[in-house]
């Protein structure tokens, strides 16, 4: 595998030669040895803290646990089904506020989407969630909400706003006011370009509604907790999240590698041409409004 | 309204809180960035694919799990540091995965001639890479390192919560005193605000010394 990416040099390297192929090689196996090393000390660290003792995994058998899980998982999809959809749709009514034609709308909605962005996700849970005396599972989708939707909306935006700009023209040339310029030409190919963009957004949000944990949330990570400090399974902390991080890292890769997908296809798709495909890339976070 | 000035050492204690945080963390981000890049740009096989590794897992791990694991995990291993360590220590590993990416991309960004070119007037690996390469390539990072660094700013209000001093653990004593609640928040908010700020000026003002001229 190496050789074949290899058969071309880069801005760094030149194309190795036999001599410095064999060298690599040996870095090679020299660091795959150390790094097997590495892992096999951890094995050997969490065999030696008693971490696979029989004690300590038998609760994953008992029917009570496993449904203790399985709802936390189910109420952390929950509060990203309810996120995500929300999420999206005030992305799109932020978008529409920063493209309007009347200036205080446009003013509000910028407001709007550089406070939110600037804000750290947690400190508007909390806020929600004490403050305003709300449940945390509203708190927790109202927060994410806030600032998922602010990001996308810039995100609809850019889209909107990196359409070639011979379609625009060209529609309005055609005599389409500027309501059915959007709706028939701009905004399609957007959604079609920024759709590895969105479906990243909404990897963060997944990975978010871990926050509801913070704020007693009876989620996955709540649930996993509620586990691992039960004194007659011996503490089971360490088993617990040998058990639960493969499940989440496992949604969010999930997720991120079908934005990637995602992006692969509309690359080769006729209907994006007009468009630079977004990368499926979590938008970043400035505030400021630096494009 | 009072509650600022009444509550001023506490603010001001929260607020350094964060800021240590956040400095140590991002030295800790950086220099751990670098060096995942340099594995991912690598020639040698087996140091790309731990580069790769590392970003996969780190980009996909939600950092409440990875808070949880390193605040309340590793102390079963007999490794007992004050939790403001642990906390660096989460923070900064989860945020070098993003510093990597933004590093890699920028390394990307120059043209293949220009290392070809270096080498052709003899130019040993470190000299390609320390005057010609490098250079080029800080110039194209320094904005996404800078919003990277302020999520980061921001997601340090999650060790809060793990009773590590900080800005946003303020608001609990607060309550306790018996403080308006939205008011001590309207307070937290603006020392993030602060923050943020600052930072996204400081790296305004490299990519105007240093940034690419488009």
């Amino acid at each position: 595998m190496s050789r074949a990416l290899f058969t071309e040099s880069t801005a760094l390297y030149d194309i190795p030669g036999p001599k410095t192929q064999r060298r690599h090689l040996m870095y090679g196996i020299a660091s795959t040895v150390l790094l097997l090393g590495l892992v096999g000390w951890v094995v050997y660290l969490l065999f030696h803290t008693d971490q696979f003792t029989a004690a300590k995994w038998t609760p994953f058998q008992y029917k009570g646990i496993q449904e203790l899980l399985l709802r936390g998982l189910a109420n952390t999809l929950k509060a990203f089904a309810y996120a995500a959809v929300l999420s999206l749709a005030l992305g799109a009514l932020l978008a529409v506020g920063r493209l309007s034609e009347h200036r205080p709308l446009r003013w509000i909605a910028g407001l709007c989407v550089e406070f939110f962005r600037a804000m750290p996700v947690l400190v508007m849970i909390f806020f929600i969630f004490v403050a305003l005396k709300v449940q945390p599972l509203p708190a927790l989708v109202a927060g994410l909400t806030l600032y998922n939707g602010s990001v996308l909306a810039e995100v609809f935006r850019t889209g909107v706003n990196s359409v070639d700009r011979g379609q625009r023209e060209a529609a309005y040339a055609l005599g389409m006011r500027k309501t059915q310029v959007m709706t028939h030409v701009l905004v399609p190919q957007a959604v079609r370009a920024m759709l590895p963009t969105i479906i990243s957004q909404l990897v963060v949000a997944l990975k978010d509604t871990s926050l509801g944990y913070l704020i007693t949330y009876e989620e996955f990570l709540h649930a996993g907790k509620l586990i691992a400090s039960n004194l007659d399974y011996d503490l089971p902390f360490i088993p617990v999240v040998l058990v639960i991080s493969p499940i989440y890292i496992g949604m969010c890769m999930l997720l991120s590698w079908f934005a990637n997908w995602v992006a692969r296809r509309q690359r080769r798709n006729p209907k994006t041409e007009a468009v630079d495909i977004g990368p499926a890339e979590a938008g970043t976070l400035l505030p400021g409004g630096r494009q | 309204m009072n509650v600022l000035t009444d509550n001023f050492a506490l603010y001001g204690k929260g607020f350094l809180g964060t800021v240590e945080l956040t400095v140590y963390a991002s030295l800790l981000a950086l220099v751990l960035g670098f060096l995942m890049a340099s594995c991912r740009v690598s020639p040698v096989g087996s140091f790309r694919a731990l580069g790769t590794a590392w970003v996969t897992v780190l980009r996909n791990t939600p950092l409440t799990l990875l808070f949880f694991a390193v605040l309340l995990g590793l102390p079963r291993f007999g490794l007992v540091l004050p939790f403001q360590l642990f906390a660096v220590l989460a923070l900064g590993c989860y945020t070098s995965a993003f510093i990597c990416e933004a590093l890699r991309s920028g390394i990307n960004t120059v043209p293949l001639g220009q290392g070809e070119a270096a080498r052709s007037l003899g130019m040993t690996f470190g000299q390609t890479l320390t005057t010609v390469v490098l250079p080029q390539a800080f110039r194209s990072v320094i904005p996404p390192v800078g919003s990277t660094l302020i999520a980061l700013a921001k997601n340090s209000a999650i060790a809060g919560a793990f009773s590590v001093t900080e800005l946003l653990g303020t608001y609990k004593t607060l309550n306790e005193l018996g403080y308006s609640v939205i008011w001590s928040f309207v307070w937290i908010a603006l020392g993030y605000l602060i923050i943020t700020l600052t930072i996204s000026a400081l790296f305004h003002a490299l990519e105007k010394r240093w940034g690419v001229a488009r």
